[in-house]
């Protein structure tokens, strides 16, 4: 591509596989990774949690662990043998000429610390800048990282900066040193859409001045802007390989088709409170699927030979157009169909007129630590009618999670009230309004969090089931409503603690469900899980919703994920409202200007912006 | 994490630590702490299992040292030591072991009603712990014997008053926590009754943390029942104790040094240990609950 020596990659990686050392002997967390990355180049690899990106790149660095098992057949960087080096030298190259940025900037950075001294380390350690200029250049880093006013950020502590200026922080510390390779680790994972949008940008502008990127995210829609090559990794395999436009036009492996699906689109065809792919089974990863394809037991093409025999990688594609081969480990290469295709028009839900909840001009201030009044809810109203999904979208400190919590009656509104089924609810006192609080259930983002340490499945479920009962009718009704969220009674014995994040979320669900609630609140309920796994809990709450007639406020900063589940979305910013109406006409034609920057900001999968040589390739999911 | 995350949907693929963790071989101190406390243990619920007649006196055998039908020698009437040592485990632990058992319950109640029992009535009973903390153990403890005067029973009282305050601190910071986890917001929300929320999810999740504390403040109480008893404030004379008898002995020190360093030795050992086992316990439990 744009390399200016194609023939001398900068990292190139052959083989490379990482196990862990325990008493049950090696696990394998990478097998057999093949890469190669030249100056320019954006590299994205991407995979679910578990599929061993970060082990990945923590390999490249040196820093796999001490259990780790690193081999590769070739592991060179700037034409030099990693696999021989020493700590030391490790230490020279790390920050200096391979840069690393982490996930989550807020424990990346030392509490104790000023955020510029943080970036001076960097030009300190690698002996590039001389004590008086320190200041100046560590200011000029900042600014090139796009932080604004860096003079005063630099002298504040990361708990001062939010989220996107901490992360930034974090990248101007790793381009310090001009390295030649920057490596970064979900780095917009925690952000909103416009603050992800502008460290894009930033990532994609160091790449433009020639530096090397290898992009690590489980979200193919984040690294579809900047990647002009895609790994697919999956229980440490890499099972598809090639340009990123042709793999996103045309992706050859059945769980490339899956994620593309489940990414959550803004455009194409309306589909109102349906999920787009199909409610498949949450399969463990891992060595138990070594014998064969290691994503057979997930994928509708499986054939007995899949199950039997590794898939080898074979070349795939239109010839190599553009002269780079894309691999794929399949025996079935391009056959996979997102489910969507087959999937039935569901009937739509029930939505009636009456307002269930009603929120009446509600308001809410906090004291700030000067002494001033923040307001994080002002004079907020919208009803949520039966049977309806109403999406509030917002970025983060927008008041959403306030508002949330003012419906659910953990808070109560400085001014304004909450009515349930036109009857007083925010006015109640705690006593007489706790007979009536099944009425509206709540959802989390963090279902662990949400679950007793101590209770396994059947009593956190059991705990929810209204009315006096003995036990093994009580854990027949777990059991049925396990079913309903599509989960294995086998699992009621189980610690929460040790279930899936989707399985956990299921959990969560199936509780909330319990008392036969008329609304259930969730709150960011997809936000902490991979995209597959999203797909399918989304799905499972708009079936729900259809078979159980539960009215959802359902409070998301993804504007995909909202206009998947809801009728009606409303916008918040900075503690009010700002837009509401039906998904369809504020997705389409956003009347506030704010609602139009969050939809402009929200990556797409848009296979014609990453590479242009290749002619312009749109993508259509429902229609491939 | 992530691998946790998947591994977590079950079969024979788990985290790496959990096949260590299940084996659970402790270290070799701890497990020597371990067995050494529980003979202690034993000592005091059964010490005819180890020797016999604490009492008879001797005169023609005092202030021996180490020798044949005397292991461990004779005190100034010709007591065996081995057998005062024996029997003066069991008023050791009681005054050790009984008075943070106390504490504990005393300091659960006090902790939770201040975490729960509503900001002005909570915040008194804090400032009263503060006020008891801002004594040192050992001298809240002269004070309280010096009002109920002395004897095993009222030692152990002394000692649970000095303990109690620390307790409640712990558990009232627990309980602020746990109070506001979500899955107590969770509980709130299903519309259960404050009284099962207290009961059903606060109030086990705190006494973990509890148990552990007292575990390791097992040792504490150890030395301050021995140190009032050895300014004999705890069991009266005749019976043995092991505090009372290394008060006893610092009499003949220039006649048999041995007389000092078996009480001595029991004593040490017994805090080490229980000091170890309590260490280790907690160890465990913060290792277990990284989530």
């Amino acid at each position: 591509m744009s390399g200016d020596h194609p023939s001398a990659p900068l990292l190139e990686v052959a083989g490379l596989s990482v196990g862990f050392a325990t008493r049950r002997g090696v696990v394998p967390a990478v097998r057999d990774v093949d890469l190669s990355l030249r100056a320019g180049e954006c590299l994205a690899v991407v995979g679910e949690s578990g599929s061993g990106k970060s082990v990945t790149a923590r390999a490249l660095l040196g820093l796999a662990g001490a259990g780790a098992r690193v081999t590769a057949r070739t592991l060179t960087f700037e034409g030099r043998d990693l696999r021989t080096l020493g700590g030391g030298q490790w230490r020279r190259l790390r920050g200096r000429r391979i840069g690393y940025v982490l996930q989550d900037a807020l424990t990346s950075l030392d509490p104790l610390r000023r955020v510029g001294l943080e970036v001076a380390e960097a030009l300190e350690v690698h002996g590039l800048a001389r004590r008086d200029d320190l200041d100046d250049q560590v200011i000029r880093l900042l600014a090139e990282a796009g932080v604004p006013d860096p003079h005063v950020r630099f002298l504040q502590y990361p708990h001062e900066l939010s989220g996107g200026l901490r992360q930034r922080a974090l990248i101007a510390s790793a381009i310090a040193a001009e390295p030649a390779l920057l490596i970064a680790d979900e780095p917009t994972t925690a952000l909103d859409v416009t603050v992800q949008a502008q460290v894009l940008g930033l990532l994609e502008e160091r790449r433009r001045r020639g530096t090397a990127l290898l992009l690590i995210s489980h979200d193919l829609a984040v690294v579809a802007r900047l990647a002009g090559q895609i790994a697919v990794l999956f229980a440490g395999l890499v099972v598809e390989r090639g340009p990123a436009a042709a793999l996103l036009a045309s992706p050859a492996h059945p769980y490339t088709a899956d994620l593309l699906a489940a990414v959550p689109v803004l455009d194409g065809p309306d589909n109102p409170g349906g999920g787009p792919v199909r409610g498949l089974p949450i399969v463990r990863t891992g060595p138990a699927a070594a014998t064969g394809c290691p994503y057979a037991p997930r994928c509708a093409l499986a054939d007995d030979r899949c199950r039997s025999e590794p898939p080898p990688p074979v070349s795939y594609g239109e010839d190599g157009q553009d002269g780079q081969d894309r691999m794929v480990r399949c025996f079935h290469p391009g056959r996979a169909r997102p489910a969507t295709a087959s999937r039935a028009p569901a009937a739509p839900a029930r939505v009636t007129d009456h307002a269930v909840v009603s929120v009446r001009g509600v308001t809410k201030r906090y004291r700030s630590p000067d002494g001033s009044w923040r307001t994080a809810v002002g004079d907020v109203s919208f009803d949520l009618r039966a049977g309806e999904a109403l999406g509030l979208v917002g970025e983060s400190g927008s008041g959403k999670s306030t508002t949330a919590r003012i419906v659910l009656a953990e808070i109560v509104p400085d001014a304004g009230t909450v009515l349930l089924d036109g009857e007083p609810w925010s006015g109640l006192r705690e006593r007489d309004r706790r007979p009536r609080r099944s009425r509206i259930q709540l959802v989390d983002q963090d279902p662990l969090s949400s679950f007793d340490p101590r209770f396994t499945v059947e009593r956190v479920v059991g705990e929810a089931v209204p009315g006096r009962m003995p036990r093994r009718r009580r854990r027949e009704r777990v059991a049925a409503l396990l079913g309903r969220v599509g989960l294995d009674p086998a699992l009621l014995d189980r610690v929460p603690a040790r279930l899936s994040g989707g399985q956990r979320q299921r959990v969560a669900i199936a509780r909330a469900l319990a008392p036969g609630p008329e609304v259930i609140v969730c709150d960011e309920p997809v936000s902490a899980l991979d995209v597959t796994v999203q797909a399918q809990i989304l799905a499972l709450l708009a079936e729900l919703r259809r078979e159980a007639g539960v009215a959802l406020l359902f409070i998301s900063h993804d504007l995909g994920v909202v206009r998947q589940v809801c009728d009606r979305v409303a916008v918040m910013k900075d503690g009010r409202l700002v837009e509401t109406g039906a998904v369809a006409d504020v997705f389409r034609a956003p009347r506030a200007a704010y609602t139009a920057e969050l939809l402009a900001a929200v990556p797409r999968i848009d296979a014609g912006r990453t590479a242009g040589a290749l002619p312009h390739a749109a993508l259509n999911l429902e229609a491939p | 994490m992530s691998a946790v995350q998947d591994a977590a949907a079950g079969g024979p693929y788990e985290p790496a630590w959990a096949g260590l963790r299940k084996v659970g071989l402790p270290r070799p101190g701890v497990a020597l702490a371990v067995a050494f406390f529980a003979l202690v243990c034993l000592a005091a619920a059964f010490p005819g299992l180890f020797a016999h007649a604490p009492d008879r006196v001797d005169p023609a055998l005092a202030l021996r040292g180490p020798m044949k039908g005397h292991p461990l020698g004779t005190d100034q009437l010709g007591r065996d030591v081995l057998a005062r040592l024996v029997f003066g485990a069991r008023p050791s632990l009681l005054v050790g072991v009984g008075s943070t058992l106390l504490a504990g319950v005393a300091g659960a109640a006090w902790g939770l009603f201040s975490a729960l029992g509503g900001r002005v009535a909570g915040e008194a009973a804090m400032r009263l712990a503060d006020v008891l903390l801002s004594f040192p153990a050992v001298l809240m403890a002269l004070l309280v014997v010096a009002v109920l005067g002395p004897g095993t029973r009222n030692a152990a009282l002394a000692i649970t008053v000095a303990l109690a305050p620390g307790f409640a601190r712990v558990v009232r910071a627990q309980a602020l926590v746990v109070r506001g986890s979500p899955y107590v917001r969770a509980a709130v929300g299903l519309g259960l009754a404050p009284a099962r929320i207290l009961l059903r999810h606060i109030a086990p999740n705190v006494v973990a943390p509890l148990l552990i504390l007292a575990t390791v403040n097992v040792g504490t109480a150890l030395i301050a029942g021995a140190s009032l008893s050895f300014l004999g404030l705890g069991p009266r004379p005749p019976a043995p104790e092991w505090g009372a008898m290394l008060a006893q002995s610092r009499d003949y020190l220039d006649v048999s040094w041995t007389l000092a360093l078996f009480p001595g030795a029991a004593i040490t050992l017994t805090v080490l240990s229980a000091t170890v086992a309590g260490r280790a316990l907690q160890a465990r439990y913060e290792g277990r609950e990284v989530r």
